[in-house]
């Protein structure tokens, strides 16, 4: 127990790097992902192609292995970012964009194919259509969905405890070294932190989709 | 008071023959899959002429008014508008689409928005029109159609006859050129109809160019200046409202009219 006590300041640093990570990757991730998600319905073959591709890519492949590819594969092609943490932040909004993309997606094919149809005969684009009509509608139906996301996102931070980010996980493995007798409490320790993080989006989604919730 | 009162007396008076007509389709075809749900359609409509499509289910009428504003994109043949042909999608089709009012069978109000936002919406994104106008204006538009005191709500908050309505005044917001009704009234209590269907008999007498996929017999001898007949995707018959009801020509018309007329 000790460990834990005595090492409060370093699980704090974790924790606010994961906090960090998370919502940096967070915000990303659903800007991003709903920029695919609109090229996936989009009228022009070519962007749902891309949509499409990426999304098969980037949700079939393994965290870690983004993870590589940004740190030590996309240097060599001439991507480079300034800092480890950076290349996290992009491995891990890359990779929850894909499952914000379809979920976003599946928010936009719930909202019926008449109010599109209203948007564009009173002469308003694909954009002013999406933009105006079809998200906004879309995005109540997708809180669940997107806060389940972001749940995994919080964890999947960890792994970049793995590429040199001082996160939670990372944390969590140093002093577990460092205290053979302790490892019980101080993973313990670390779980607790996660929760801290993860129940509170729960909480959050619950409050958030009675918030928007309106009469169809 | 029932349309038949009125069917002698044609409300409106009949477009000028002159000029040229403000919607013209030649030689349509369309297919779903397999289906061949648009076959050599040819009709045009002149400026203030109000027609009426009707036929049984599946004979292609609403697919024949989607078409119009593109809702429905076409295999081959032309439509145009105005003179223009309809152009592929992207920012000429919404201009034009501007231009086409367009009433769903659902309404399709936005169910996000307010009543007023819904019909200021169209004038402020497509045509730039100031907020300030863009509400006088929508006002103005809910007043006529009778449901101003509903401007705050939203629209499933409001019964089906007067989402309708809204739906008519959205439509009317844009200016449009022509209005295109796909059975305005089939999903309505019996009751709401009669509500919605003088708002339409009064745009018909202003001279509005609609054209109006209905199972509404009587709106039909009452507003219609012509009455196009389909079946299986054609065309089969059009004549003024008068002949077409008491004379209708086909066989195919003759038994739709008799299984409809009978009660």
């Amino acid at each position: 127990m000790d460990a834990v006590v005595s090492n409060f300041d370093l699980y704090w640093q974790g924790f606010r790097m994961t906090l960090v990570l998370t919502l940096i990757s967070a915000v990303a991730a659903l800007v991003l992902g709903t920029l695919l998600a609109a090229c996936r319905v989009s009228p022009v073959v070519s962007l749902r192609w891309f949509g499409a591709t990426y999304v098969e890519l980037v949700r079939n492949v393994p965290l870690t292995i983004l993870f590589f590819f940004f740190i030590f594969v996309a240097p060599q092609i001439g991507i480079r970012t300034p800092s480890f943490f950076v290349s996290a932040c992009v491995a891990l909004s890359v990779y929850t964009a894909a499952f914000v993309c379809e979920a976003v997606r599946s928010g936009i094919n719930s909202v019926g194919v008449g109010q599109a149809e209203a948007a564009r005969s009173i002469g308003l684009t694909f954009t002013q259509t999406l933009q105006l009509i079809v998200l906004p509608q879309a995005f109540r139906t997708v809180v669940p969905p997107l806060i389940n996301i972001f749940i995994a996102l919080t964890k999947n931070t960890s792994v970049a405890g793995g590429f040199a980010v001082t996160e939670l996980f990372a944390i969590g493995r140093r002093l577990a070294n460092a205290n053979p007798a302790d490892v019980i409490p101080v993973l313990v320790g670390i779980g607790v932190c996660y929760l801290i993080l993860t129940i509170p989006s729960g909480i959050l989604a619950n409050w958030v989709e009675r918030k928007v919730a309106f009469a169809r | 008071m029932t349309a038949r009162d009125d069917a002698s007396a044609p409300s409106a008076a009949p477009p000028d023959g002159t000029g040229e007509p403000l919607v013209v389709l030649s030689d349509v075809q369309k297919y779903f899959g397999e289906l061949h749900v648009l076959q050599d359609i040819n009709l045009s409509v002149a400026h203030g002429e109000v027609v009426v499509v009707i036929g049984p289910s599946g004979s292609g009428k609403s697919t024949l008014c989607r078409a119009i504003n593109r809702l429905e994109p076409i295999d081959s043949g032309v439509i145009t508008l105005d003179g223009q042909p309809l152009p592929a999608e992207g920012k000429a089709l919404a201009r034009l689409r501007a231009d086409v009012g367009m009433v769903f069978q659902a309404f399709n109000l936005f169910a996000h928005k307010t009543v007023l936002q819904n019909v200021m919406l169209g004038p402020m994104k497509a045509k730039n029109v100031k907020k300030s106008e863009a509400e006088a204006d929508a006002m103005r538009l809910l007043e006529r159609v009778g449901v101003a005191n509903q401007a705050q709500k939203l629209p499933a908050q409001l019964s089906g006859g007067q989402q309708q309505r809204v739906a008519i005044a959205r439509a009317l917001a844009m200016k449009p050129k022509v209005m295109l009704f796909d059975e305005p009234t089939s999903a309505l209590d019996p009751e709401m109809i009669n509500e919605v269907l003088d708002v339409m008999t009064d745009l018909a007498k202003e001279g509005m160019t609609m054209v109006v996929v209905t199972h509404e017999m009587g709106f039909a001898r009452k507003a219609a200046h012509r009455v196009v007949f389909m079946d299986d995707g054609r065309i089969v018959e059009e004549a003024e409202p008068e002949e077409f009801f008491s004379r209708p020509k086909s066989d195919r018309a003759k038994d739709f009219l008799s299984k409809i007329l009978t009660h």
